[in-house]
């Protein structure tokens, strides 16, 4: 107001006048952009609800010509219905191994005092992320070569678990921090044993954190694209997400009907765990926690 | 009964916050371990329980040696200082709770905890969860829960902490009360003096890991074995003032007192005296600390009246509780008149018995 005050001369009447004007052109502004950067990201989500029903889709989001065509289409394709099999079947058990794994890291690191755990915990999740980036792919193959782990479930799973598990440990020990000792102390003193003590009392007081785990390692692994195309060489156990690398012409370009058909059915599944996971558990972080 | 025989607990660096403590607690008894935050109270509690290992020493519940055993076998029941009440379980699995790691059956077990909850007037509660209580009735919760299991002896951590000031009164005759009511053995731990001193049939004052005295609270108020336990208990301090025997008299900042049995010419002394027996004179005494009165406390009924004095030995506070309307303006010229059967003279600040 005071650069206004110095720069608007002339009568009040006038001032006033220049004022509303510039108000408006600022909310006008201002609703330009945010109608602009809320369109950049949600043109690509419209396509995705529009172009499965469209009888020729192409890259740009237009009124479709609606039919269902592209769902019988798709459902021909040998490896779609087992590559959804596949994906459910690595997001589980890969989701199941890190829940339990980083449930026991994170409570003995937790509550046992040992020399250089901070450091262990921020190596560890600085490593993590080589673990399943690019760079470490050649390292990763090898090594599952030699452990006859290639083209199979299992080495996917265990290494995608191993790039989650440092981060999962890390979220569920700051968890477990916020938990007072003195609920595991007091069911000692009743005479629990420390799994009763995990089953009973631990557990259930970290849910919402387990929760989180959960549908942040499935919605991760349901993601992953690399660690299974290089590891995978049978097209029948491949997830989703190296499925949908394959739906090309012979001639190589794009099928866009499939694509987008697959797209939409194959991110359905984590929207709805989404969806569920916060209606049944929540994500809000409290709960009789006392911080 | 509870004993300790030599009881130590030396944490790693070095800090010994159990020092060689040998202590008795009879069966049925109210008993409080009362002490300055750091002397070593609360690790000792958690000792009798189990849930800190001792370094050397033995714990004896009842007939049998628990040094070695594991804090579920000892037969004790620990209410912490947070109450640390299961916050997903309602009031009644929260009591159930010990029942139900002994194994009894389910109907048995919530019968149990009825029982128990309509002793303590919890019964409208028992499907409420904690965050849905109020701190007075997660602690009778607590307290249920302890009771349930029905222990040799009860360990309270600082009972009293989590309540309003006013909670906290009802909650100490109720404590008390209850106590009395079931007759088993209880540890309590406290900082607070005056809670100790309502509380418990027998104090023990703890400073540094070793106990400064053990007794009921009227020994431990009339007559505080050495400095530390006379300037720790009280609600107003101790007057604690240096002093020297000459000539048949007890010089005490700048009065002169009759002589007290058992001491010498030329000793040097402490004469501790509550201000709550020490009379204001308007007029000059001999037998009595002169100043001038520097502040006054409202105390409700009565005045906690301070006098600045001064005096060969150099400038020392003594304090005095008057009646209400009888107290005196600040800045006047005051008399503080010892009450002498009540004084208590310190050598090497240990008490000086006749």
């Amino acid at each position: 107001m005071t650069v206004q005050d110095r720069t608007a001369e002339g009568p009040p009447a006038v001032k006033v006048e220049t004022d509303r004007v510039r108000h408006a052109v600022a909310v006008i502004g201002r609703a330009t952009f945010l109608a602009v950067a809320g369109g950049f990201f949600a043109l690509p989500l419209l396509w995705l609800a529009t172009a499965p029903f469209d009888l020729h889709p192409t890259i740009t989001t237009s009124v479709p010509e609606f039919t269902l065509r592209n769902f019988r289409a798709l459902l021909d394709n040998p490896y779609v219905l087992s590559s959804l099999g596949n994906s459910v079947l690595q997001a589980a058990a890969s989701a199941a191994l890190v829940v339990i794994l980083a449930a026991l890291a994170a409570y003995a690191l937790s509550r046992v005092r040992i020399p250089g755990r901070d450091a262990l915990l921020y190596v560890l999740l600085l490593l993590s992320s080589v673990v399943t980036g690019t760079a470490a792919m050649v390292p990763i193959f090898e090594l599952a070569t030699r452990l006859n782990l290639i083209d199979t479930h299992l080495g996917v799973v265990l290494t995608l678990s191993g790039g989650l598990l440092p981060a999962a440990i890390f979220i569920l020990k700051d968890f477990m921090d916020g938990t007072p000792t003195s609920y595991e102390e007091s069911a000692r003193v009743f005479g629990a044993s420390p799994l009763q003590i995990l089953r009973h009392i631990v557990v259930p007081v970290i849910r919402p954190g387990l929760a989180t785990i959960a549908v942040w390692s499935v919605a991760s692994v349901w993601g992953s694209f690399l660690t299974p195309f290089i590891l995978l060489r049978d097209p029948a156990k491949a997830p989703g997400a190296v499925i949908l690398y394959t739906l090309y012409t012979e001639g190589g370009s794009p099928r866009l009907d499939l694509i987008s058909t697959f797209s939409l059915l194959y991110s359905l599944p984590v929207v709805l765990m989404y969806v569920f996971v916060s209606r049944r558990y929540g994500f809000r972080f409290h709960g009789g926690i006392k911080r | 009964m509870i004993s300790l025989h030599g009881l130590t607990k030396e944490f790693p660096g070095g800090v010994r916050a159990v020092d060689a403590l040998d202590l008795e607690i009879a069966d049925g008894e109210f008993f409080a371990l009362l002490g300055p935050s750091g002397c070593g109270k609360t690790t000792l509690l958690r000792t009798i329980a189990g849930l800190e290992t001792p370094t050397s020493g033995r714990i004896v519940i009842g007939s049998a040696d628990v040094t070695g055993l594991a804090p579920g076998r000892r037969d004790v029941a620990m209410v912490f200082q947070d109450y640390a009440l299961y916050p997903h379980m309602d009031v009644t699995a929260n009591i159930a709770y010990p029942l139900r790691i002994k194994k009894v059956p389910r109907a048995e077990r919530e019968a149990k905890a009825a029982e128990t909850a309509s002793r303590l007037s919890l019964s409208e509660l028992l499907a409420r969860r904690p965050a849905q209580l109020s701190g007075g009735q997660q602690q009778r919760v607590a307290l249920a829960r302890a009771i349930a299991c029905h222990p040799k002896a009860f360990l309270f951590d600082e009972p009293l902490s989590n309540l309003d000031a006013r909670m906290r009164l009802e909650a100490r005759t109720f404590l008390k009360r209850l106590q009395r009511e079931l007759a088993v053995t209880t540890v309590f731990v406290t900082h607070d003096q005056g809670e100790a001193l309502a509380m418990a049939d027998r104090i023990a004052v703890m400073s540094a890991g070793r106990i400064m005295q053990v007794g009921t609270p009227s020994e431990v108020f009339q007559r505080p074995a050495n400095t530390f336990v006379a300037s720790f208990i009280g609600s107003t301090p101790m007057n604690l003032l240096p002093g020297v025997v000459k000539d048949g008299t007890l010089r005490v900042a700048g009065a002169a007192l009759p002589l007290a049995p058992g001491l010498a010419d030329g000793d040097e002394i402490v004469y501790g005296l509550r201000p709550e027996y020490m009379d204001l004179s308007a007029s000059a005494r001999d037998d009595a600390f002169a100043g001038q009165v520097s502040v006054v406390e409202n105390l409700g009924t009565s005045f906690l009246v301070t006098l600045e004095t001064t005096s060969d030995s150099g400038d020392h506070l003594v304090q005095a509780v008057v009646p209400e309307d009888a107290e005196p303006a600040p800045g006047t010229s005051a008399w503080a008149v010892p009450r002498h059967p009540r004084a208590l003279v310190y050598r090497d600040g240990e008490l000086v018995v006749a």
